[in-house]
């Protein structure tokens, strides 16, 4: 079946779905006539289907051509130094697939093969290293699931609401099981000596723009890691191959891909990414810099604009992913009406330290109207903020770290869209 | 420091000029800066020849391009412009960036002087210096930034964390609702049924 046909044949799914719409009765209906898939024999049920040579390495089948990046033209000059977003709207669990995960790069995504790639640390450390990538995979390694949330994930919504689907306001976001070696295991091979508090790291990659930034030693020491692994797998090219960081909690930016470089300073850099970019101004036109941690977050993924309800009325699965910066997400209340009243949600796992986590209202729908809201609680008892909230403190003008409450508006038909409400 | 694991005797000693090769970051207190220096006269050539096309001859930046000059007292502003000369805290930031990272695709071709060059040009372009003006490492920490005092460090813990830990409303939690915007109104969004 070809993308054309595809698309053509979802649009009239969904039309036809609406048309449905609330006249639409609970899925166990009676069958009139008897169902030819189940009366006649299926060609998948009679002949063969792919040898196991046909796929060395497979892609999704091609009914799922919709559960794919997406770029959103108009928001940079142009693609290079610039974003896409993860389908989240079309994934369940927790586990982003790599070849779908989101990517933002300042200079485009880079190949370096891993016998080209060295690493160096440097500075205040008592011998400066090179190691190569065989030497980082002789360190003992660890394995930590934690999502990498872009600092400017919902920025475009600050204003009001921009963009129609969960994927283009919550998509900057990937979560994955990484395995690598702890940052401060290499720090402690260059060498640490006198007293570390106060000193910073610098760290930057291999790329054009280096995406140079920097970390305060106590966070270096504590849990960042250097990963070469990502599912299971390789880092994927535009997610930092062969070795990234990974700096859990903390806004995306500061996971520096195609790692090559670590100095020990005595002082933060205050490299162009932290200044210029990554500084989040207020009202009054001072900004604050080093925002480094996402604060606790919810989105509903479905229903959701790109997610309709197409199934009519009777039971319905509300879910979404829940996350924070801080630490393990404890609870998820969802509102049906807009935040006047609210229910505790069933979590699928409990929640993990900075990692995504899944939610679940099974509830039952009669085609009434709905103003879908999330609201995320973490293990400090921080709770997610309404926008109101949060431009009360910040006004409208800090584009990053936009971690308000999300409502979408459910229509009679099932059609949802991206509101905000009183 | 604290007491840390054993060594595994992995990676050998970096050398001199691999260092030299790498390590290029610039502190706000000119640390890093190499010696070297550059005029607004000839900056104003490099930047014609290298980043116009993108910046504008006046570093007024072209289509959606950033602008590195002008926007000054705007940041309180409902559409703040942000610059070289109405935001960057730092001097050392142009210097460091435009010297590693710029140009866009022909990074790392600039020579040391050029970036002295190309940054006095920007300050010109904000009408931070005189057009006689030859920034070099002896009088780089000279220069005033307009906006050096416009940040503060994360105050999230005091200004929002306080308030907002505390048990949320379950029932009853506001009288009505509206709906105050609508994201279709705008239109803004990439055709998403459309195959790519």
């Amino acid at each position: 079946m070809s993308n054309q046909n595809k698309g053509a044949s979802r649009r009239q799914f969904l039309t036809g779905a609406a048309a449905l719409g609330a006249g639409a009765v609970a899925g166990a209906a009676k069958a009139n006539t008897p169902d030819p898939l189940i009366t006649e024999v299926q060609d998948w049920a009679a002949g063969l289907g792919d040898g196991v040579d046909a796929t060395p390495y497979g892609l999704p089948i091609d009914y799922e051509s919709d559960v794919v990046r997406r770029n959103v033209e108009w928001l940079t000059a142009d693609t290079i130094s610039s974003i896409n977003f993860t389908p989240i709207h079309a994934l369940d669990g927790t586990i982003t697939p790599q070849g779908c995960a989101f990517e933002r790069h300042h200079s485009g995504a880079i190949d370096l093969p891993k016998d080209d790639y060295r690493l160096m640390i440097n500075g205040l450390v008592d011998t400066p290293l090179v190691f190569t990538y065989a030497d980082l995979e002789r360190f003992p390694r660890e394995n930590h699931v934690y999502f990498c949330e872009c600092a400017a994930n919902t920025g475009m919504e600050w204003a009001g609401a921009q963009l129609n689907g969960a994927q283009f306001t919550h998509g900057m976001i990937h979560n994955m099981e990484y395995t690598g070696v702890p940052l401060r295991t290499l720090l402690n091979e260059a060498g640490l000596s006198g007293d570390m508090s106060g000193k910073w790291v610098f760290v930057e990659g291999a790329d054009a723009s280096s995406n140079g930034r920097s970390i305060p030693m106590e966070k270096a020491l504590d849990d960042v890691l250097v990963a070469f692994k990502a599912n299971g797998e390789a880092l994927r090219k535009e997610h930092g191959y062969p070795v990234r960081l990974v700096v859990p909690g903390w806004e995306g930016n500061m996971w520096v891909k195609w790692l090559r470089r670590i100095e020990v300073m005595d002082g933060p850099v205050e490299s162009r990414e932290e200044t210029s970019k990554y500084t989040d101004t207020l009202e009054d036109g001072t900004s604050r810099k080093w925002t480094w941690v996402m604060d606790a977050k919810s989105v509903i993924t479905s229903p959701s604009p790109q997610s309709p309800i197409a199934h009519g009325h009777g039971p319905l699965v509300i879910t979404g992913l829940a996350w924070s910066g801080h630490g393990a997400i404890t609870r998820v209340d969802v509102s049906k009406d807009g935040g006047i009243t609210w229910e505790t949600a069933r979590l699928a796992k409990p929640g993990e330290k900075m990692a995504l986590t899944r939610f679940y209202l099974d509830t039952d729908w009669s085609g009434e109207e709905m103003l879908l809201q999330s609201r995320a609680i973490d293990e400090t008892g921080y709770v997610q903020p309404t926008k109101a909230q949060l431009r009360e403190v910040r006004g409208l003008n800090s584009i990053y770290h936009n971690n308000c409450i999300q409502t979408w508006h459910v229509k009679p038909n099932g059609e949802a869209e991206n509101v905000e409400v009183s | 420091a604290p007491a840390m694991a054993e060594k595994y005797g992995l990676g050998r000693p970096a050398l001199p000029e691999e260092i030299a090769a790498w390590d290029h970051d610039v502190s706000p207190d000119g640390t890093g800066l190499p010696p070297g220096s550059g005029s607004v006269e000839d900056g104003e050539v490099l930047f014609s020849d290298n980043c116009a096309v993108c910046h504008g001859e006046f570093a007024e930046g072209v289509d959606n391009w950033p602008e590195l000059a002008g926007g000054f007292d705007t940041l309180d502003d409902d559409d703040p412009v942000k610059t070289v000369g109405s935001y960057w805290p730092y001097l050392s930031t142009a210097w460091d960036y435009v010297h590693r990272s710029m140009p866009f695709g022909n990074a790392q071709s600039l020579s040391d002087d050029d970036v002295y060059a190309i940054v006095a040009y920007i300050l010109y372009s904000n009408d931070l210096v005189d057009e006689d003006f030859v920034l070099s490492n002896e009088n780089f920490l000279e220069v005033e930034m307009p906006n050096a005092d416009g940040f503060i460090i994360d105050d999230r813990e005091t200004t929002e964390y306080v308030n907002w830990r505390a048990e949320p409303c379950m029932t009853g939690c506001k009288d009505s609702v509206e709906i105050t915007m609508r994201a279709t109104v705008l239109d803004v969004t990439p055709d998403v049924e459309g195959d790519e």
